[in-house]
């Protein structure tokens, strides 16, 4: 049978194909979620030394995940839309930073709230707090580079650069962090996962990282939706449905 | 084409030559930033050397980057960058002959003039060569990444901030590499694992930023 992989690859037939995958992602995400939480705060059990506040790694652990993961997938889209100059990659990168950057302060807070009950400080310069909080740094510049670029392909071919410029460098300033704090400042806190992670805590976990999985999938193809319509606002696919819509 | 390149490199220097402001800017930039850190922290020599080596640092960071802009918009605006990408020769290796220019005006005088106000943040004199050599290894890597931020932005409006957000994070590796060179001698240790590092971040880049600077200037003027 012959598939046209290419079918979706236009705005105008993924745009009805988005808005009927949002429901369903939509679902998954909170069934996931209710799932997860339930496991995380009731089956789950206390642990010995954290007590209960260690509950909130359910939130930070997957939302780490997340932040990374997602940045991964939107250089995979941005170095799609430059290597085949598909409109709808960029859009789908253009999409996914803001959840990204989202999930990235999520994880900031999370863990800093997490920091004062257990280390008596909210921010430690410690190697993943650190370059999360350049994670953070480079979401915030892709986007700023692409609001500032008023031609949409430009600011799409801008922003893939920057993207694919971003991943190589992420494991290298991953490393130098790293090496930068065992220089500096010895062992006092050690930030590693307990070695025996009870399997329910473990499961919990990746509900929610699923949950968030899912979660951001529906908003980045709601917020394409939205890219879309903008950006093709005067073809004839988008007029037509507005003018469906006003009807 | 290595006459090509020579006749960039020349061409950007004699430029840089005509207006011998420019230059003097960023250096006097470098040595008020440093000067402003004594007066905020106080002047007692024992702070003061343990903070020199991040400070030196960051400030020859900012000011190889204030200096970026000036990379490709006075080409850009006179339209020679476009006789550029439209020459036979590769455009990443005549945008290396630009680097290498803005390196020797921006990224050497700095690394000169660095050990005279180490000495003011009385560092050790082992140290104070040590952040000579960090320098020189470091700072064209500051230039070289720092292109690629100068032709994603070029033309762009709020481009002297953005560059700054898009840049700075990219440098950090540098950073961290070059003062922990610095730091580690002036504790008494061998700083030549930093500075392997270093070398190895500056050769890298070396490799691809022409290469990223090319496209991002393909991007910019299409």
């Amino acid at each position: 049978m012959h598939m046209n992989w290419f079918k979706y690859s236009s705005p105008q037939t993924f745009y009805p194909l988005a808005g009927k995958m949002i429901p369903w992602f939509f679902w998954a995400a909170s069934l996931l979620c209710a799932v997860g939480l339930y496991v995380s705060f009731a089956i789950a059990p206390t642990d010995f030394q954290q007590g209960e506040a260690y509950r909130i790694i359910f939130v930070h652990v997957p939302a780490a995940w997340m932040s990374m993961f997602i940045y991964l997938v939107m250089a995979g889209w941005a170095a799609m839309g430059l290597a085949l100059n598909a409109r709808l990659s960029a859009m789908m990168a253009q999409a996914l930073a803001p959840t990204g950057a989202m999930f990235t302060l999520l994880a900031l807070v999370t863990g800093s709230l997490w920091g004062k009950p257990m280390w008596g400080t909210w921010w430690v310069w410690d190697a993943r707090l650190t370059s999360e909080l350049i994670l953070l740094f480079l979401y915030l510049g892709f986007m700023a580079l692409q609001s500032s670029i008023d031609d949409p392909r430009r600011a799409d071919r801008a922003g893939a650069l920057l993207a694919l410029v971003g991943v190589v460098n992420v494991p290298i300033i991953y490393f130098s962090v790293k090496w930068w704090n065992t220089l500096h400042q010895g062992s006092s806190i050690n930030m590693g996962v307990a070695p025996k992670m009870a399997a329910t805590m473990l499961l919990g976990m990746l509900l929610m990282a699923l949950a968030f999985w899912m979660y951001s999938v529906a908003v980045a193809l709601m917020r394409v939706r939205c890219i879309m319509l903008e950006r093709e606002r005067s073809s004839d696919w988008v007029q037509s449905l507005s003018a469906k819509g006003s009807k | 084409m290595n006459q090509t390149w020579l006749t960039v490199l020349r061409r950007d220097l004699l430029l840089a030559l005509r207006r011998r402001s420019d230059i003097a800017t960023t250096l006097f930039f470098f040595v008020i930033v440093s000067s402003l850190f004594p007066l905020g922290i106080g002047p007692e020599p024992a702070v003061l050397s343990s903070i020199a080596p991040g400070v030196l640092w960051v400030a020859a960071l900012l000011a190889g980057m204030i200096s970026l802009s000036r990379l490709f918009a006075a080409d850009s605006a006179d339209g020679s960058l476009e006789q550029m990408l439209l020459a036979p020769q590769p455009l990443a290796w005549l945008v290396s002959a630009k680097i290498f220019a803005h390196w020797l005006v921006c990224g050497l005088p700095v690394v000169l003039l660095a050990p005279l106000i180490g000495l003011q943040y009385a560092m050790p004199n082992d140290a104070l060569w040590v952040l000579v050599y960090s320098l020189l290894l470091g700072t064209p890597t500051l230039s070289l990444i720092g292109a690629i931020g100068a032709a994603l932005t070029l033309g762009v409006r709020g481009s002297g901030l953005l560059v700054a957000l898009l840049v700075l994070p990219l440098y950090i590796p540098t950073l961290i590499f070059g003062a922990g060179a610095v730091a580690a001698s002036a504790h008494g240790m061998s700083a030549e694992a930093h500075l392997s590092l270093l070398a190895a971040v500056s050769l890298l880049s070396l490799v691809l930023a022409p290469l990223a600077t090319a496209a991002a200037l393909r991007i910019s003027v299409e």
